[in-house]
């Protein structure tokens, strides 16, 4: 048995880098403050690695499956006998896939951003936030229980919150960020809910009792029916919806296109690699409780299905490069949830969860190499708008290689990483629901088109008039880029299927040629009518759009979902719920307390008089007193 | 020592003395004289407790000691008493009770 004791301190470094740099960060250089930040995030880095080295291939399996680890266990609250929250450290193949996920791509994006956020006012104020950030995802990932992971799970909305506000000067950074934590609070509310009554019903928060084989999950809450489903379904639903805020599915998706208001660091790591997969992760943790409930399980496929296709047909038509990133980012986290939707628990037939959080991992590379190679694009032409750009490559030919390997990666053309990911997808669907499987699919397509319009509009086309000749950038941002650039080519390589499973034992898959082949060709349309359309400048795409009409309007304004909104919150909210609550506030329970206070105030400034400060009127008025008393005892006596 | 002295007499002196205290309490603006006039009441009774001990309970002490001990309380006070006035005095060159009303309302 070997001792894991020492994962503590992939959480303790980053807390203890964000308490240091944020208490002294303006004492020194800003810089030093960066490179205190990166070296940290690179002792983490390595631990997860090394912990995952031994996870995986050390420690010996029991009955051919990985253990689920307790490497830190601590009685943190007692509450009753049973019921009791700990913190703690839990290592099994998700989570450890995890660490190394987010360390990997946390530690890219603290090298980048050094070169990125050169010279910015609150250069160590970014660095600090991210620290917070890089040890709440972290905690969140390895813990114990979902009370655990619910308390992480606020502080990465925090730290979300912050680093979106980062340009608070500006108002539509504060807008954005007010939006993004306002939403995810929403669907929070859901998700504590979901916990109560998860935990109610089992009278543990603990995942190694909740997920195991004997859970009482399974059978409590069954009886009981609401609405048509039951109570353990309903807070299955209820917790998928906390998941469903953070990982940006319809219909609470709308405050990730707006949180790229953020430095774009920022969206590759929090947006786009990590936070943003937390519902996803979520659902993957409580599978065997989804696994269960087979239609909470079935909401979860069409909820993601649905916000997939949704969020790929408006990526088509916007402009600013980073939403259509965002919007991208929403597509592929809907293939991941749509993945988790159709799986089964065990064996091949847990192939979608196999796939899901191998897509996950992928992704992670790929969109994030997305993300800062199109930090590095909007860092050369300060714009981030495509038609603001074109014949890029010439300027920037090593973000203009990793950025076509990612384009290649995501639109899942062989050999890239996501290629197979998304294959093990399609596979899954296929097998579960023939709908989902053509949604699915038409996604694929659809993502390889969005992805190389984007592509031939930055790189190819004419050169536009730009302020100054677009150079690129320097090697702290480029170095990032080529490392993600190789993870994003050979991630695809890695035996998911040996290594992280549903029931963590290794299963046996096979190419399915018969779905292989065809998602490659829809790839290689979507990329074709991308290379037509875009690679000349030319007419053809504004005759295409026109020829929507409605429908191009629609998705262009992303489908009026924002304006829904706002008019469901300012019309319906403010005017019939909003104003008669403050309505009664103020007229009936201010109301009612300024009355005392007016008649108090009233009293006292008649009565004050009697507070003279004359000590002899005071004895004068208790002599007497006590006169008038002594008389009135002696005449009652007396009688 | 005071045979045949009867006890409304020494009754009569008491009750004089101290509404000659009440009285001096609360018309003199002088702190020193309010202060005069606290010992004054606080001797009347005195005088009440050593009358009533001499004729009710000849064979006992207690309202003697416990006149000795108003005593040395009464010298305890008036030397507070008499510190509180002087640094009355230093702050504000007055002691008339009516000046020192700042803490009103």
């Amino acid at each position: 048995m070997i001792d894991f004791s020492y994962t503590i301190w992939i959480l303790l470094i980053p807390l203890l880098v964000f308490v240091v740099t944020g208490l002294t960060g303006n004492r020194f250089k800003p810089i030093v403050t960066g490179i205190v930040g990166t070296t940290g995030l690179g002792v983490v880095f390595l631990l997860s690695v090394f912990t995952a080295y031994k996870y995986f291939f050390v420690i010996d399996k029991v009955d051919g499956a990985f253990q689920r680890l307790l490497a830190f266990n601590y009685n943190w609250l007692n509450l009753t006998d049973k019921l009791h929250i700990n913190i703690g450290i839990l290592l099994d193949p998700i989570s450890v896939m995890m660490l190394i996920v987010i360390s990997t791509v946390s530690f890219m994006v603290h090298i980048y951003s050094l070169g990125y956020m050169k010279g910015e006012k609150g250069f160590a104020r970014f660095f600090s936030i991210l620290s917070l950030f890089s040890f709440s995802m972290l905690g969140l990932v390895i813990a114990t229980n979902i009370f655990q992971m619910y308390i992480f799970w606020e502080l990465v909305g925090v730290s979300s919150f912050l680093l979106i506000g980062f340009y608070y000067e500006r108002d539509s950074a504060v807008a954005a960020s007010k939006k993004a934590f306002i939403v995810t609070r929403f669907a929070d509310l859901g998700f504590l809910i979901g916990i109560l009554l998860l935990s109610y019903l089992t009278g543990t928060f603990d995942f190694i009792t909740l997920t195991g084989p004997n859970s009482p999950a399974f059978t409590s809450g069954q009886g009981i029916m609401f609405l048509g489903m039951s109570t353990m379904t309903w807070s299955m639903l209820l917790i998928f919806m906390g998941g469903a805020g953070k990982s940006a599915m319809f219909p609470l998706h709308i405050w990730l296109p707006d949180a790229m208001e953020g430095p774009t660091p920022v969206s590759a790591l929090i947006h786009a690699a990590t936070m943003v997969v937390a519902g996803v992760y979520l659902v993957a943790r409580m599978f065997p409780i989804f696994h269960h409930q087979e239609s909470a399980l079935d909401i979860v496929a069409w909820v993601g299905g649905f916000t997939s296709l949704f969020a790929a047909v408006i990526a088509c038509t916007q402009y600013d490069i980073k939403r259509v990133l965002a919007y991208s980012t929403m597509s592929q986290i809907g293939m991941m949830m749509l993945a988790l939707g159709v799986s089964g628990y065990g064996g091949e037939e847990g192939l979608g969860y196999m796939a899901s959080m191998f897509h996950l991992f992928t992704h992670a590379f790929f969109k994030a190499l997305l993300f800062l190679g199109a930090g590095a694009i909007i860092h050369a032409v300060h714009s981030n708008y495509m038609n603001e750009m074109g014949g890029l490559r010439k300027y920037l030919p090593i973000t203009h290689a990793t950025f076509l390997i990612a384009c290649l990666a995501i639109a899942g053309i062989p050999p890239f990483a996501g290629f197979f990911s998304k294959d093990e997808i399609l596979v899954a669907t296929f097998h579960h629901n023939k709908i989902l499987f053509a949604m699915a699919y038409l996604v694929a397509g659809m993502t390889a088109f969005y992805m190389f319009r984007l592509y031939f509009n930055v790189f190819w086309g004419k050169d536009q008039h730009y302020h100054h000749t677009p150079h690129e950038a320097p090697a702290t941002m480029t170095i990032p880029l080529i490392i993600l650039a190789i993870g994003s080519t050979f991630a695809g390589f890695i035996p998911f299927t040996k290594l992280v499973t549903s029931d963590s034992l290794p299963f046996e898959t096979h190419t399915e040629w018969g779905i292989a082949i065809p998602a490659v060709f829809i790839a290689l349309v979507g990329i074709g009518i991308a290379t037509m359309l875009y690679m000349k400048q030319s007419e053809n795409s504004k005759k295409i759009s026109l020829a929507l009409g409605g429908f191009y309007t629609a998705a262009f304004n992303k489908f009026y979902i924002d304006q829904v909104y706002l008019f469901i919150t300012k019309k319906i909210l403010f005017n019939y719920v909003s104003r008669p609550v403050a309505w009664f506030d103020r007229h009936i329970v201010d109301g009612t307390m300024n009355q005392f206070a007016y008649v108090t105030n009233v009293v006292s400034d008649r009565i004050k008089g009697f507070q003279s400060g004359q000590l002899q009127q005071y004895a004068l008025v208790f002599v007497s007193g006590v006169i008038g008393l002594a008389l009135l005892f002696t005449y009652l006596w007396t009688n | 020592m005071f045979e045949g002295v009867p006890i409304h007499w020494f009754l009569v002196l008491a009750t004089t003395m101290f509404f000659i205290g009440i009285y001096g309490f609360l018309v003199r603006k002088n702190l020193i004289t309010m202060l005069m006039s606290i010992e004054l009441i606080l001797n009347s009774v005195c005088i009440n407790f050593v009358a009533f001990n001499k004729i009710l309970f000849p064979e006992h002490l207690e309202g003697m000691f416990f006149t000795l001990f108003i005593i040395a309380v009464a010298a305890a006070e008036a030397s507070v008493a008499i510190a509180i006035i002087i640094n009355i005095y230093r702050r504000i060159v007055n002691i008339d009770v009516e000046k020192m009303n700042e803490m009103k309302y």
